[in-house]
Formats: C-alpha cells, sequence, structure tokens
C-alpha cells in the first residue's frame, strides 16, 4: 500500500444532463402528471375546488331557493340531480356545499399539521421528559376512537360547523405527532445531522433546516390519508346533527333531511352521498400516487 | 514536527450505561473509550488502528465533543475545549472537523451538496454573503470538483465524490485538527488511493493535524506518521510508523498484523494468533483487557491492569511482557 501513485486527477464531470432534483415541487408535479391515480385523483380534486371558488357562477339555481312546486322531482333535464324536499336544486347545492368540504379539508389539515409537526418535534427533538409526557398525552388520545374523540370536542365547543372543522383537526393530532416524533428520532441518528453539530450548528437549526425537511414527505404522505378521514368524520358530525346546521347546503347535513326520504326518492340521498364518496376517494388516490412518489421504500 | 502539542487529551473516558428501559436497573456499563491520553503534533497523522468496536470512533469523537465524554479533559493548543461556553465551544470546534466514514450517510439526501458545504459559512458567519458561494466553488476545486458540481444533489454522485464533498464541507471551515473516521472505508478500492492521496496534499497545502481512525492496516501505514493501536477503550501501544510495524511490541498488534492476509501463498503466519471471540464490550476481564485472548498471558496479567511503558524514545507499549516478547 505505500507505493500508491494514483495521481489526483480532476473528476471528470460525467454527463452534462440538467440537474434533475428529487425534491422540491416542480419535480413532485411532474411526477405526479404522469401516474394515472394522480391525474384522476387530481382532477376531481381541481374541479372540486374550483367549485368552492366560482360555485357561484355555475350553478344552475340559488341552492337557498325554496320551490313548492318542484319538490321530490327526479332528476331530470331542468334540475339534474333532482329537487329536495323543499324544491331546492340538489345539483346547486351540492356545488354551492364544495366550499364546505374544500374549506374543512383545507381547515382541519392546517390544525392536525401544525398542532401534530409541533408536538411530534418538541417530542422528538426535545429533552426526553418532555418525550416521556407529550408521547403519554398522545397515548391516552390515541385510545379512545376517532369519532369519539371528535364528540368529546364537539360537547365542549358546542356544535357548529367551525367547531366540527376545528374538532377533526384536533382529533387528528396524536396521529402526526406519533408520526413526525418516530421520524424525527430517526433523522436524528443520521450522520448528516452530526455533520450539522459538527459545523457548529445549533438544535434549532437542526431541527428546522436539516430534519423537518427530511421528515416534510412523510408528513405529505400520512397528511393524505388522514385528510379524507378528517372530512369524513366532520361529514359524520353535520348528519349526526353536531356539524353544520341546516339550512346550510354541508353535503353531510344533506344527508340527513334526504333520509327522510331515501324511499320515494333515492336521489336525495344518493347525489350528496356520491359528491362525499367521489371526492373521498379522489384524495385518497392521489394519496397513493404520492406516497408512490415520495415514499422510497414503496416498491415502484 | 513541533514540541508542544496541538491537541492534547487526557484521561479521556466515555462510559454509556446500558439499561433495558428508562426506569430498568443498570445492566452494565459499556467502556467504550477508558481512559486514554493522546498528544497530536502539528501537522502529523496520528493513526488509531483497532478491531471494530474497539471504540476508535468514539474515542475521535468525543475529542471533538460530539459525544458527552464521562472523565478527561481535552485541550486545543492549551484552552481546554470542552467546558467551554457555547459560543466559544462553537469558535473552537472551527478548528475541530470530522470527515465521516460512509460519504452517503453523510450528506443530507435533500440538500445541494454546494449548499451542505455553504451552511457550513452561514453558521459560523464567515464572509460577505455575496462571497460565500466563490467560498464554496474554491473548495471544490481545491478538492477535485467542478463548480458546478455545487448545484447537484449527493444521490448524483459517485461514492468518491461525494467524499470529496465531505472533505469540503470539514476544510471549508478551515480547521486545524481533523478527524479522518475511516474516510475510505466505505469507497472502493480504486478510489481509495485518490481519496488518501488527496487527504495528504490537502495536509501539507494547510498544515492540517490528522486523527486517521482506521481498522486497515495498510491504509494506516500509508497514512501515519504515528500509530496508536486500540483494544476495548484502551490505547495498548503507540510507537513510530516504521518502529511500530518492524517492531511491534504487544502480542494484540502483533496478532492484528498476523491478521492481514500476505499476498504471497508460500508465506506462512509466524506470529501467534490470537485466541477466542471478541470479548462483550460490557464484560471486560478485569487486569489486561486483552489477557483472556493473549498466547501470552501470565499471572501477573489477571491481577495488575499494566499501563503504557516506554520501550523506547518513540514506542510505548502496555504489556507486562514487553521486554520478553522480542
Amino acid at each position: 500500500m505505500s507505493n500508491l501513485s494514483a495521481t489526483l486527477t480532476p473528476v471528470p464531470s460525467g454527463t452534462t444532463s440538467p440537474v434533475r432534483k428529487r425534491s422540491g415541487f416542480v419535480w413532485l408535479m411532474r411526477e405526479l402528471a404522469v401516474k394515472r391515480s394522480a391525474q384522476i385523483g387530481g382532477s376531481i380534486l381541481i374541479l372540486l375546488v374550483f367549485c368552492a371558488l366560482f360555485g357561484n357562477w355555475i350553478m344552475p339555481y340559488d341552492p337557498f331557493l325554496v320551490d313548492a312546486l318542484n319538490r321530490l322531482k327526479p332528476p331530470s333535464l331542468q334540475h339534474p340531480f333532482g329537487t329536495d324536499e323543499l324544491g331546492r336544486d340538489i345539483l346547486s347545492r351540492i356545488i354551492y356545499g364544495s366550499r364546505y368540504f374544500v374549506t374543512i379539508s383545507i381547515t382541519a389539515a392546517a390544525i392536525a399539521i401544525t398542532g401534530g409537526v409541533t408536538l411530534g418535534l418538541l417530542a422528538g427533538a426535545g429533552p426526553y421528559w418532555l418525550d416521556s409526557l407529550l408521547m403519554r398525552i398522545v397515548d391516552i388520545m390515541l385510545a379512545y376512537p376517532y369519532i369519539l374523540l371528535v364528540l368529546a370536542v364537539v360537547a365542549i365547543l358546542g356544535p357548529s360547523l367551525t367547531t366540527a372543522m376545528v374538532a377533526v383537526g384536533i382529533a387528528a393530532i396524536p396521529g402526526y405527532a406519533r408520526l413526525v416524533r418516530g421520524e424525527v428520532l430517526s433523522v436524528r441518528q443520521t450522520e448528516y445531522v452530526e455533520a450539522m453539530r459538527a459545523l457548529g450548528a445549533s438544535q434549532t437549526r437542526i431541527t428546522f433546516r436539516t430534519i423537518l425537511p427530511n421528515v416534510m414527505s412523510s408528513i405529505i404522505i400520512y397528511a393524505s390519508y388522514a385528510t379524507p378521514l378528517a372530512v369524513l368524520s366532520a361529514a359524520a358530525l353535520s348528519f349526526l346533527g353536531l356539524g353544520a346546521q341546516p339550512p346550510i347546503p354541508e353535503w353531510g347535513a344533506m344527508l340527513v333531511n334526504a333520509r327522510t326520504f331515501m324511499r320515494t326518492a333515492w336521489w336525495t340521498v344518493t347525489m350528496p352521498g356520491l359528491a362525499i364518496f367521489i371526492s373521498i376517494l379522489a384524495m385518497n388516490l392521489l394519496g397513493n400516487a404520492l406516497r408512490d412518489v415520495l415514499d422510497p421504500r414503496s416498491s415502484r | 514536527m513541533n514540541t508542544a502539542p496541538l491537541l492534547n487529551a487526557e484521561g479521556i473516558k466515555a462510559h454509556f450505561p446500558v439499561k433495558a428501559g428508562p426506569l430498568s436497573p443498570l445492566k452494565g456499563v459499556v467502556r467504550a473509550v477508558d481512559g486514554v491520553d493522546l498528544s497530536l503534533y502539528r501537522g502529523e497523522t496520528l493513526g488509531l488502528v483497532g478491531e471494530s468496536g474497539c471504540g476508535k470512533s468514539t474515542l475521535g469523537r468525543a475529542l471533538l465533543g460530539l459525544i458527552p465524554i464521562t472523565g478527561g479533559r481535552v485541550q486545543l493548543e492549551g484552552t481546554s475545549v470542552l467546558d467551554q461556553p457555547p459560543a466559544k465551544l462553537k469558535a473552537m470546534r472551527r478548528e475541530m472537523q470530522l470527515i465521516f466514514q460512509d460519504p452517503f450517510a453523510a450528506l443530507d439526501p435533500r440538500q445541494t451538496v454546494g449548499n451542505a458545504v455553504r451552511v457550513a459559512l452561514d453558521i459560523n458567519n464567515i464572509g460577505k454573503r455575496s462571497e460565500r458561494q466563490q467560498i464554496v466553488e474554491d473548495i471544490f476545486a481545491e478538492v477535485g470538483l467542478r463548480p458546478e458540481h455545487t448545484h447537484r444533489f449527493p444521490h448524483e454522485f459517485s461514492g468518491g465524490q461525494r467524499q470529496r464533498v465531505v472533505i469540503a464541507r470539514a476544510l471549508v471551515l478551515r480547521p486545524r485538527f481533523v478527524v479522518c473516521d475511516e474516510p475510505v472505508s466505505a469507497l472502493d478500492v480504486s478510489v481509495q488511493a485518490q481519496i488518501l492521496n488527496l487527504l495528504k496534499r490537502l495536509q501539507q497545502d494547510h498544515q492540517l493535524t490528522y486523527l486517521f481512525v482506521s481498522h486497515n492496516l495498510g491504509v494506516i501505514e500509508y497514512m501515519a506518521d504515528r500509530v496508536a493501536v486500540m483494544y476495548y477503550g484502551k490505547i495498548v501501544e503507540i510507537a513510530e510508523r516504521t518502529e511500530l510495524f518492524r517492531q511491534p511490541r504487544h502480542p494484540y498488534t502483533r496478532a492484528l498484523m498476523a491478521a492481514v492476509p500476505a499476498p504471497d501463498p508460500t508465506a506462512r503466519a509466524d506470529e501467534l494468533p490470537m485466541l477466542g471471540e471478541p470479548p462483550d464490550p460490557m464484560f471486560l476481564p478485569d487486569g489486561c483487557r486483552f489477557r483472556n485472548r493473549c498466547p501470552m498471558a501470565i499471572e501477573r496479567c489477571a491481577l495488575e491492569e499494566p499501563a503504557l511503558i516506554a520501550v523506547s524514545s518513540t514506542h510505548q507499549s502496555a504489556c507486562w511482557r514487553n521486554n520478553t516478547l522480542i
């Protein structure tokens, strides 16, 4: 070994292909664009957001307009999804209701991610006693069924649409906290984090600049599963009369009244039910695609 | 070689309690580093060699303050390193850097390598913001990478190139003392020589002092000026490189050297072999910790632990039979 004579030659720069990042928004969109499930799920969700934003211009009728002469009319050219027991156009009500669906999704996800990531980072990167304390609280919250947890929050805050959004968000916090904590603990062990310490980086810097970006993809994947569950629970709350109150055309709330007429006017339950079903399915499809792209452990 | 050591470590201990859980009783203590004295002189390379699990890497990290030590002290040019206030400690960290074994694990996969190096400047507030990209490109050139490489991600590089990035990151702060923790053992043999020569050249250019950790005696012989042999937490022999390789005293060193496969198929190992398996680091024998594997052990080895004793002006060995072995 003592006659090593390999001289130092500059490393060839290899192919001059453009820089291909394996992270970042543009890269993610490009990867998703070729996935069938992402195409379908994404299109439906874009349509949903479009309805939520511009519903007022595309609704054929006023969703609150009572038309006593056209009660419980089956789907027709005038009313593609039929009318409800007060003669209100169901298609218009579903389009109007999309804004609640979108608002609930965003609010619940925002509350759950903010709370869960904060707790997870504190537990994973903080002192041991704090980790134990937070995780025991999370254990207690997870010991209750999800919907029971939601009901408990509603019982404290009182039934309303806002409460429902907050409740499903809060109830999703422990799942995120548990996930983030675990990921932080594993990333914290890596040599690139040790390298940051050797360079003199502060704990805060390491946590937010090194650990958090490496935990992000797990959070996104988890969010794509947890958010539909939260939205579904919000719809369930409305159905139970603990969320959106009539006459608000929130899809879950629409089912409550329609339930009575299920045998005689199937469209009154089927249409809002389908709206919920398709929207949740779209979220799950997108979630599957996200997991395929972001999770290196999943098979390609 | 200067007479005043750049880095002086006395009685370094890194003990780790082993428990099944936070509330369960202590099962034992792993004495990964158990009282090590080391001096490194400016511009020299001290090779640190030993079996895997013997505490080489732990010692290296303990010297840098990356692992809390349970005893002893480290001085850099006479200033104690580890008990400084945070701001002072950060300034001293700049003087002491680490090159990692596995360049695949040592780089953040979500950061361009240019940023990974630049962060070192940001953290320590070196240079103006506008100058930092230039500083990074300069150090890249110095380790044999091109300026356009700064925009790439770690996965776009080969192992050797990544290790160059890791070296650039360690050296961009212009440290004086660098712990090289098995810097080539994760690399292809064909690339190892390039990286070793790079490290040598950088050492000459910048008057660097290396603690070169390796289990590969060939690499140690090529790189080191002096060599320390470690066995489960203790330095058992330390000597000038040529002297150690020509005339190893400690039976452990001799066994290590005998274990290196010789390229000559007719050559016979005339050295004494090591007996048995590596010990459980939680339960090392009393007295000399090598005695249960030592072919030369005598009664005294079980009673007293031998200290490092000078066998020549540049050679120390911790064995009761130092003088009878030759």
